[in-house]
């Protein structure tokens, strides 16, 4: 049951990443066409609640998305099991979340 | 007259070697006919397992030119590679000895997926029509003759112990689409339990000797597992 939800869970946010992903690659070429400068980037995010929403969303995706395939990847390739490795990747998700939200939170 | 170079490997658990035997080349010969004709007229001691010869026991399963095959099926002209062939048991099985593998863990692993057909009440409510989709769908999978090709053929049993493997959740597929089966959320929770561990590589579509595709048949259960996990509940089927 509980790998039914990690599935679940990991093709939910995989459905989120998908068009942010693109949008993040679209800004990306937008941004850079006329150098890529602090002031530049933060004149674009800076209290705008649509990226903070947008990447808010994108993080909260990333720690749903990534722990969980990393821990595939253990499973099958590093023969790690059990409960180690499913607080190990609870901590890399959380992780993620912290630095990934301090990041929005700083450009906003 | 034509013949064969052919190796075959002689031993026993993870000992063993490749030995080279020449065998005449007849027409329409199988595989099979080549490792009888080896242990007939060459060697005696050599170990193999067959039973029907005509494609339905699912016994004479063996890895032939690194590709596994049903050998009483396979003609000589289909695998052999510039008159030789290379003949050894199945991989992902402890092997017994020479071409003879224990299936045990294959059929264990079934056994344990819960693809066992559980009954319900008879007759079944409804009359079940050939042509209903569901009854397609199990249809598609059902021919399976438990001869443990797509097991030896997938790369996700050779590297995960936990891995059902294609064949077991091919049948519970089956079981799942099967309306007179009266545990089909059973089959679903088992089914939870290991098909997310497929890497949908289709090793076992490719090999299947049948022509079955187990990978979609998991994708099928993945699929209804995820409608299981959020709620959805059974699709258009009473119970």
């Amino acid at each position: 049951m509980k790998e039914a939800w990690l599935f679940a869970a990991q093709r939910i946010s995989a459905l989120v990443l998908a068009p942010l992903v693109l949008l993040h690659l679209g800004v990306i070429l937008h941004a850079v066409r006329g150098g890529l400068s602090a002031e530049e980037i933060l004149s674009r995010t800076g209290g705008s609640p649509f990226w903070g929403v947008v990447y808010g969303l994108f993080v909260l995706a990333a720690a749903v998305h990534a722990p969980i395939g990393l821990r595939a990847v253990l499973r099958e390739w590093g023969r790690w099991r059990g409960a180690g490795l499913d607080i190990a990747m609870a901590l890399f998700g959380l992780l993620l979340l912290v630095l990934g939200l301090r990041a929005v939170m700083a450009v906003l | 007259m034509a013949v064969l170079e052919v190796e075959i490997w002689r031993g026993a658990g993870g000992d063993g070697a490749w030995r080279r035997y020449t065998v005449p080349h007849r027409a329409n010969q199988t595989v099979l006919d080549v490792v009888t004709h080896v242990q007939r007229h060459i060697d005696p001691s050599l170990a193999y397992r067959f039973a029907c010869r005509v494609g339905m026991c699912g016994s004479c399963a063996m890895t032939v030119n690194g590709r596994p095959r049903w050998t009483c099926r396979t003609h000589v002209s289909q695998a052999a590679r510039k008159g030789r062939l290379r003949i050894g048991p199945l991989r992902n099985l402890p092997v017994i000895r020479d071409l003879a593998v224990d299936t045990a863990p294959f059929f264990e692993k079934w056994r344990d997926a819960g693809a066992r057909f559980v009954p319900s009440a008879t007759p079944p409510d409804a009359p079940v029509r050939p042509d209903e989709p569901e009854r397609a769908a199990a249809d598609a999978g059902i021919e399976c003759i438990n001869c443990a090709v797509c097991y030896a053929a997938c790369d996700s049993v050779a590297w995960n112990p936990d891995y059902p493997g294609p064949a077991a959740l091919n049948r519970l597929w089956t079981l799942v689409n099967d309306r007179r089966d009266g545990d089909r959320d059973g089959h679903l929770e088992a089914a939870g339990a290991g098909c997310h561990l497929c890497r949908s590589h289709q090793e076992c579509a490719d090999a299947c000797p049948t022509g079955l595709n187990p990978t979609a048949a998991i994708a099928g259960l993945k699929r209804e597992v995820f409608r299981r996990t959020l709620g959805g509940g059974a699709r258009g089927r009473r119970r």
